[in-house]
C-alpha cells in the first residue's frame, strides 16, 4: 500500500539559500510522526510544502497519491490553479505556532467558516459538529467568545478544533506549543495526545521531546535541509546513531 | 520646619491630601470665556450680519434643494469612489507588474492634478472628444454614437471628477488596510482550503476594515465639503445656490453664513455616524471598556488614530514573523 504522505528528493530554496536539499519521507496512514531538529533545519518548510503553502523546486511530494499543488504530466510537475489546490488542501488540517484564529469571528464562527463556505455543509450540521469538537478540546463554554478573550493555550485548542472541523485525513502541526506560556503547554499537548489515539495521521514539528516519546510512532531528525536519522522514538531519542542527533538531543533534553 | 509640624501632628490621624493648585488655568479659562462672549456680542449686534436674512433663507426651498444636491453628490461620488478605489487597491496588490504599475500611475495622476483642474477638464471634455462613439476596436463599425455635450452634462462632469479623484485616495487607504492584516491570517485561511477570493472577502477585508473605516469616514466628511468646488462648473449644490441668490440680492455674507451653518450641521452628523460605524467594525478587537466621548473630535484623535494600533499589538495574538 502506498504511504499517505510520500516525499522523494524534495528540494526548496529561498533565493540562493537552499532550505531543503532532497528530503525523502514516508508517513503511513494512522502514523504520528514528529519532526525534530535545530531551528533553520528546514522542518517547518518541509511541513509547509506538504500542503503547498510553499512551492517546491524539485522532487515529488504526494498526499494520498495526489500532488497537492501540482499535476504530473509525464516528467513535468505543473502547478495547478488556486481553486483546485484549495480543494486538495481542504483535506489537510494545519495548526500554526501563532494560532492564527480569525479575530473578527467568534470561536464558533471560526470553526464553521470553512466547512460551510468551502465544503458547502449545512450551517446547522456544521454548528453541531463545531460544538462537539469544542467539547472534545475542553472548551464547550467558549463558543461565543472572541479569540482575544482566550488564553494562548485555549486559542491553540480552538485552532486544533478548527482544523478538525474540516475532517482532514492528515493533520500538520507547526511548533504548536512554542508560543505558549510553559504552564499552558500541557493542555495543548494533552489534546494532541488524545487526537493521536484516535488514529488520525499527524506530522508534528516540535521541540517537545516528552510528547515525541509518548505519542510518536516515528521520529525524524532533520539538520541543514536533510534527514539525518529516523526511527521509533525509543531508538532515536535514547540511542541515536548519528553524532549530530546526539549533539542536538544533548542540548534540548 | 516641616519636620517640627509633622512631629506635633497626631501620628494616627489620617492626613489630608491636597492636589496641586493651578491658578493659571483659571485665569486662562476666564480670558477665553471673556473673548468668546465679546465675539458673540459683536456677531449678534453687528447689523451687517443680517441675521434676519439668514433665518429667512436657512430653510428656504432653493437652499434645501441645494443641500439635497450636495448630499446626493457626496453619496454618489463616495460610493463610486469607494467601489472603484477598492478594486484599484486589489489590482495594485496584483502579482502582475503591468496591472499594479498602471494602477500606480492612475493613483499618481489623480492625486497629483488639483481637483479643480480635473473638474474643469471633465467639464470641457466635449472640446477634446466632440462625440463619444462605441465601436468595434481598430476602426470597425460604429455601434452607438453620442454627442459629448449631451453625455457629459455638468452633473456627469462633477461626478466623474469627484469620484475618479476620490478613487485614487480610497485605493491607497484600502491598500494600506489590506497590508495591515497579519499574513498569518491569509495562511490560516489558505490552509483551511479557502480559495484566494474567498479569503480576501471573508478573512482579509473584514479585518482590513478596521484600518480602513476611520480614514474613509474622514474622506466622506472631506468629500461633503469638497463638493462645493463643483459650484465652479455651475452644478446647483449648496454653495452654488447661495451664490446664485446673493448674485441677485447682494446679501453675500448672510447667504455664506447659511451655507456654512449647513456644512457645520452635516459635518457634525457625519462625525457621529462615523464613530458608530467604527465601533461596528472593531468587533472582536476592541478594548472591553469603551470611551463614552468617542464622538467628540478631540477625544477621537486620541482614541482612534494612535491607540488602536497599540491596542491591537498588545492584546492580539503575537504577529507571525518570517
Amino acid at each position: 500500500m502506498r504511504p499517505l504522505v510520500h516525499a522523494v528528493g524534495v528540494r526548496k530554496a529561498f533565493g540562493l539559500h537552499e532550505v531543503l536539499k532532497g528530503v525523502d519521507l514516508s508517513v503511513e496512514a494512522g502514523q504520528v510522526l514528529c519532526l525534530i531538529g535545530p531551528s533553520g533545519s528546514g522542518k517547518s518548510t518541509m511541513l509547509r510544502c506538504i500542503n503547498h503553502l510553499e512551492t517546491i523546486d524539485g522532487g515529488e511530494l504526494t498526499v494520498d497519491g495526489l500532488h497537492v499543488g501540482y499535476e504530473r504530466r509525464g516528467d513535468v510537475l505543473r502547478e495547478i490553479p488556486d481553486r483546485e489546490a484549495a480543494r486538495r488542501r481542504a483535506e489537510i488540517g494545519m495548526v500554526f505556532q501563532h494560532f492564527n484564529l480569525f479575530p473578527h469571528m467568534t470561536v464558533l464562527e471560526n470553526l464553521v467558516e470553512a466547512p460551510v463556505r468551502v465544503k458547502k455543509e449545512k450551517p446547522a450540521a456544521a454548528h453541531d459538529r463545531a460544538r462537539e469538537l469544542l467539547n472534545r478540546v475542553g472548551l464547550a463554554d467558549k463558543g461565543e467568545a472572541f479569540p482575544r478573550q482566550l488564553s494562548g493555550g485555549q486559542q491553540q485548542r480552538v485552532a486544533i478544533a478548527r482544523a478538525l472541523a474540516m475532517e482532514p485525513k492528515l493533520m500538520l502541526f507547526d511548533e504548536p506549543t512554542s508560543a505558549l506560556d510553559p504552564e499552558l503547554v500541557g493542555d495543548v499537548l494533552g489534546v494532541m495526545e488524545d487526537l493521536a489515539r484516535t488514529g488520525i495521521t499527524m506530522i508534528v514539528v516540535t521541540h517537545e521531546m516528552g510528547f515525541a516519546r509518548a505519542a510518536a510512532d516515528m521520529v525524524v531528525f532533520m539538520s541543514e535541509g536533510r534527514i539525518v536519522e529516523q526511527g521509533p522514538p525509543k531508538s532515536i531519542l535514547s540511542n541515536p546513531t548519528q553524532e549530530r542527533t546526539r549533539a542536538f538531543l544533548a542540548r534540548v533534553l | 520646619m516641616a519636620q517640627s509640624s509633622a512631629a506635633s501632628h497626631d501620628e494616627t490621624a489620617p492626613l489630608t491630601v491636597r492636589p496641586l493648585r493651578h491658578p493659571g488655568r483659571w485665569i486662562g479659562g476666564a480670558v477665553v470665556l471673556l473673548l468668546t462672549a465679546e465675539l458673540i456680542r459683536s456677531t449678534a449686534t453687528n447689523p451687517r450680519f443680517e441675521w434676519d436674512v439668514v433665518s429667512e433663507y436657512l430653510f428656504s426651498r432653493a437652499i434645501l434643494v441645494g443641500l439635497a444636491n450636495t448630499l446626493q453628490l457626496t453619496v454618489v461620488a463616495m460610493v463610486l469612489g469607494t467601489v472603484l478605489g477598492t478594486g484599484l487597491a486589489v489590482l495594485r496588490l496584483s502579482p502582475n507588474p503591468v496591472v499594479s504599475g498602471m494602477v500606480g500611475v492612475y493613483v499618481w495622476v489623480f492625486r497629483a492634478a488639483p481637483l479643480l483642474v480635473q473638474l474643469l477638464f471633465w467639464y470641457n471634455l466635449a472640446a477634446l472628444y466632440p462625440s463619444i462613439t462605441l465601436r468595434v476596436p481598430f476602426g470597425g463599425p460604429v455601434l452607438v454614437k453620442f454627442p459629448a455635450e449631451q453625455l457629459v452634462s455638468v452633473w456627469t462632469a462633477a461626478l466623474l471628477g469627484l469620484s475618479l479623484h476620490q478613487a485614487a485616495y480610497i485605493a491607497e487607504i484600502v491598500r494600506a488596510g489590506i497590508l495591515s492584516v497579519d499574513p498569518g491570517q491569509r495562511e490560516a485561511a489558505t490552509a483551511l482550503g479557502m480559495p484566494r477570493t474567498l479569503t480576501l472577502r471573508r478573512i482579509v477585508l473584514p479585518q482590513a476594515m478596521r484600518a480602513i473605516v476611520p480614514p474613509i469616514g474622514n474622506e466622506v466628511i472631506r468629500m461633503m465639503k469638497t463638493t462645493s468646488l463643483v459650484s465652479i462648473i455651475a452644478v446647483p449644490e449648496l454653495l452654488n445656490t447661495a451664490q446664485t441668490i446673493y448674485a441677485r440680492t447682494y446679501e453675500t455674507i448672510p447667504l455664506l453664513i447659511v451655507a456654512t451653518i449647513w456644512y457645520l450641521v452635516l459635518t457634525a452628523t457625519l462625525t457621529v455616524l462615523q464613530s458608530s460605524v467604527e465601533h461596528r467594525f472593531g468587533r472582536g478587537l476592541e478594548r472591553s471598556e469603551r470611551c463614552p466621548l468617542r464622538a467628540l473630535p478631540q477625544v477621537r484623535a486620541r482614541t482612534t488614530s494612535a491607540p488602536p494600533r497599540s491596542v491591537a499589538d498588545e492584546s492580539r495574538t503575537p504577529r507571525v514573523k518570517r
